[in-house]
């Protein structure tokens, strides 16, 4: 007979869950320059990423967090602050949740919505640095397009739905009930499918 | 230490039940057969049939023994379609079923599927504790109404309904009644007599029986069309050879509950209130779910803000204590508890949420472990959570 196995997690994420790095202590974030956060509490996930910045070099000298959320979001929160540590402002803003993944050994398919967040919180804190500095023209807005008009489904809606697990149209119809109306978003919302399986899966 | 508690997930089986099944291991002949061999399986499968039977007040042949709760709810419910498209002879059409937000899964899904084919689903509100409303139930039913399905004890919250009542207004209408006893039987005194059930669902392996095996109370002269077909077994209600060893530990282990079930219960439920106490006394800011008295004894579920259900779990497992969470998170999708919802509880809330179910085998140092584990992880995972950074939801309350 066979012992409990381990978790769906690699020993990297267990790790990383066990003993997360670099969470901010106390509840001010006073003494950072780039503040982050993104998701919310109803929908079980929320990330704040604060960097300290070297104004000269432009390089992420330190790199904090919270979160709130299951062990994948933990998780890749505390890997991605250790990732990030001595990257530049334009290396770490191009981070990808594939990337995170891949630091973290993988990740079961059904979780990769929980490590989208940090990536986007640390945009959030590197946009918001931008800002405080006085240079709010090289802010990079993660503009969301609308893909499909009748239900008002974004580009963002649909990648998050491709991390969630639509790999079809039919699923990407259950997952954001795009499509449904008048049809006419059809082409476009399956070239986006394809793009973003691409991605993040390389399918 | 390990602590096992989660006891509505499944049990583990009882000494007695795993002596009788290991003594039977080779009994293998085919309860249809009319040899020996036969004859022995079959003894025994009716023996057990007798024991489940005299368990909840039914007759031998008002039992149908299936392959599990899941499989007698599916029975029931689409026998009711099967009803209404006139497969079964003389039974009227009626297009209804009412049924709760806060069933098992089993129940909610084949009910939706029913809706893709033609039946017309109700489905009943709770309140804060997870009770129906007898007056909303009145207002749903009338002369369309084929089936009334409420279940008895909730597995996540354990809050009660009050089937005998439920009962008495879903069949003065003339709707079928069915209840979904699964986390009932064997923890509280069951009598389909007394309750007035038409159909009623038990499942082995939560009251310290095997896995895999069921049973489904058909009340006589009930309406019935099997939902495995091809077979004459079980009077041909349900096809497929038996499942000879599993029905065997389940006659056991209803034999177990009979004599153990209501010390148990008592001791489960003084362990529980210590357990909440302890909660109560080492961790801020917390809501206990579920009806605080009408509930089953050993279930206990509780929320904490700021902390997430999964999370909380795995740290806990790595701590030897086992949970379950009613966020979904950790069976993969984001959708928090549908029960917790149905009570009015927030997603915030339903995230952040565990159910600890205690069974026979729960002890005093065990609940003590939990209470000096479960105040620092709450801790650990509140501080790093982004629910008390300035300005975020809980900043305040702390
Ligand atoms: C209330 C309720 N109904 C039905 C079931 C399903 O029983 P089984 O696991 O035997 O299919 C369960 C078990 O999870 C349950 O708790
Ligand atoms: S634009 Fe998508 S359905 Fe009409």
């Amino acid at each position: 007979m066979l012992q409990a196995g381990e978790w769906a997690y690699s020993e990297t994420l267990k790790e990383h869950f066990m003993s997360p790095k670099n969470i901010m202590q106390g509840e001010s974030t006073d003494e950072f320059d780039g503040v982050g956060m993104e998701g919310n509490l109803q929908c079980g996930d929320q990330m704040m990423v604060v960097i300290k910045v070297d104004k000269q070099s432009e390089v992420i000298t330190d790199c904090q967090w919270k979160t709130y959320g299951c062990a994948s979001a933990i998780a890749s929160t505390s890997i991605l602050s250790e990732m990030v540590k001595g990257m530049t402002l334009d290396q770490a803003f191009h981070i990808s949740p594939k990337d995170v993944a891949k630091e973290l050994g993988g990740l079961p398919e059904n979780k990769i919505h929980c490590s989208v967040l940090g990536d986007k919180a640390l945009r959030a804190a590197i946009n918001n640095y931008f800002v405080r500095n006085g240079m709010e023209d090289r802010v990079k807005q993660e503009q969301a397009k609308i893909v499909c008009q009748c239900m008002n489904i974004t580009d963002h809606d649909i990648e998050e739905a491709v991390l969630e697990g639509a790999r079809t149209y039919f699923e990407l119809q259950e997952h954001t009930k795009l499509g449904t109306v008048c049809g006419q978003c059809k082409d476009e919302a399956e070239s986006l499918l394809e793009k973003f399986k691409h991605i993040h899966f390389g399918a | 230490m390990k602590v096992y508690f989660d006891h509505n997930a499944t049990t583990p089986l009882h000494p007695e039940v795993k002596k009788e099944m290991a003594e039977a291991m080779d009994m293998f002949g085919n309860p249809s057969s009319m040899h020996a061999w036969g004859r022995e399986a079959r003894a025994n499968v009716e023996d057990a049939r007798s024991r489940v039977a005299g368990f909840i007040g039914a007759q031998n042949d008002e039992i149908v023994f299936v392959g599990s709760g899941s499989e007698a709810n599916n029975t029931v419910l689409s026998l009711f379609v099967c009803a209404s498209s006139q497969c079964i002879p003389g039974t009227k059409m009626r297009s209804t079923i009412i049924t709760t937000k806060i069933e098992h899964p089993c129940v909610l899904e084949t009910s939706e599927c029913l809706a893709h084919r033609g039946a017309r689903v109700k489905y009943l509100d709770v309140d804060q504790y997870g009770k129906i409303d007898l007056d909303q139930l009145e207002s749903m039913l009338g002369d369309d109404v084929g089936l009334v399905s409420v279940m008895m004890a909730n597995n996540e919250i354990g809050t009660f309904q009050d089937i005998e009542t439920i009962s008495k207004m879903a069949r003065s209408c003339g709707a079928l009644m069915h209840t979904d006893a699964v986390q009932a039987v064997g923890k509280v005194p069951v009598d389909v007599n007394r309750l007035g059930v038409d159909f009623l669902t038990i499942s082995g392996h939560k009251i310290y029986g095997p896995k895999g095996v069921g049973a489904l109370y058909v009340k006589k002269g009930t309406p019935y069309c099997p939902f495995i077909r091809g077979g004459h077994q079980e009077r041909g209600r349900r096809a497929g050879t038996e499942n000879t060893l599993g029905i065997l530990g389940l006659g056991k282990a209803v034999e177990m509950r009979a004599l153990e079930m209501e010390a148990e219960e008592e001791r489960l439920a003084s362990l529980k209130a210590f357990l909440k106490k302890g909660i109560e006394e080492r961790i801020d800011d917390i809501h206990f779910n579920g009806h605080p008295t009408d509930s089953l004894a050993g279930t206990l579920n509780v929320s904490f803000p700021g902390a997430e259900g999964e999370a909380i779990l795995l740290y806990l497992d790595l701590e030897g204590i086992a949970v379950s969470t009613g966020s979904a998170c950790a069976s993969g999708s984001l959708d928090p508890s549908h029960v917790l919802l149905a009570t009015g509880v927030d997603a915030e809330r339903a995230h952040g949420s565990i159910r600890i179910s205690l069974g026979r085998s729960s002890t005093m140092q065990e609940a003590e472990y939990l209470l000096d584990v479960l105040p620092r992880t709450i801790q650990r995972i509140r501080n790093m959570s982004t629910a008390y950074i300035k300005g975020g939801a809980h900043a305040a309350s702390r």
